[in-house]
């Protein structure tokens, strides 16, 4: 029970990721649901390097690395998403942006 | 060893009180301040998986750039400063039921698989030295592709993100 079990990583991303889940679905600020797909993503990276050092092998690392690069790109552009939103109905309010609902 | 497991606790401990506290503080601002926390421990968890060109990284980006676009984004909708009015939707009890019920989910089946397996430490300690440059010789050698893939997805991502929010 000395070492560091891979489990405990996986179970902290566990956590991380509900948290994540609940956030995006649960919050109406179209900002925090931002931060929390970064929660998310977050998440799969500790999974990520834990498994890449549980198998000794570096793919773990670098796959991360491809995630926060995904990860920077996609809040740029959700970001840049989010002001044109704002600049059309001077909220953030992700419950008013309902024109697909049936 | 314990030392290791000391830290990972305490770290882990904040992470997960940061997670809960940026999707149910009311102000924006303090949310963003909590992520900060999670996204530091997220990378003194990598220090402690022995990759410490991921934690840099992580600091160097998710810490000192997304954060900063985030908060970017907070003052440009003018979200208020204050305590904000009600920022959870109506069906945010349907939203706990999911997270409540993925984390049992992942929880049973990982502590089923993976029961005690320990974090190879043989692994990692021949790693401790340093794993930048084993990064880097996957990078630029088996990777190569993807990494091309990635700066143009960068490039794409930046020129949407001017496309969609100049004024015109």
């Amino acid at each position: 029970m000395d070492d560091l079990m891979l489990n405990q990583f996986l179970l902290l991303s566990a956590i991380l990721f509900s948290t994540g889940v609940y956030g995006v679905l649960a919050k109406r600020n179209a900002v925090i649901v931002l931060m929390s797909i970064e929660l998310i993503l977050n998440a799969v990276n500790i999974n990520l390097v834990a498994f890449g050092a549980h198998n000794g092998t570096i793919a773990g690392s670098v796959f991360a690395l491809f995630v926060i690069a995904v990860a920077a790109a996609e809040v740029g552009v959700g970001l840049a998403m989010v002001l044109v939103i704002y600049r059309n109905r001077k909220s953030v309010d992700l419950d008013e942006v309902a024109q697909m609902k049936g | 060893m314990v030392a290791q497991n000391i830290f990972f606790y305490v770290i882990a401990a904040v992470m997960a009180f940061s997670a809960i506290r940026v999707v149910t503080v009311k102000n924006v601002v303090h949310a963003a301040m909590y992520l900060v926390l999670v996204l530091a421990g997220v990378a003194a968890q990598y220090v402690l998986l022995a990759s410490e060109f991921l934690a840099a990284t992580q600091v160097l980006i998710y810490i000192g750039a997304i954060v900063v676009l985030v908060l970017f984004g907070v003052m440009l909708t003018r979200a208020k400063l204050g305590e904000d009015v009600n920022l959870t939707n109506d069906y945010w009890y349907v939203g706990a039921f999911t997270g409540v019920i993925l984390f049992v989910l992942l929880a049973t089946s990982l502590l089923d698989h993976f029961g005690d397996e320990p974090l190879d430490q043989a692994n990692a300690s021949t790693q401790i030295s340093g794993n930048t440059e084993q990064v880097a010789d996957a990078l630029f050698a088996p990777y190569l592709v993807p990494f091309q893939a990635v700066s143009v997805l960068l490039l794409a991502a930046l020129v949407g993100a001017i496309a969609l929010a100049r004024k015109d």
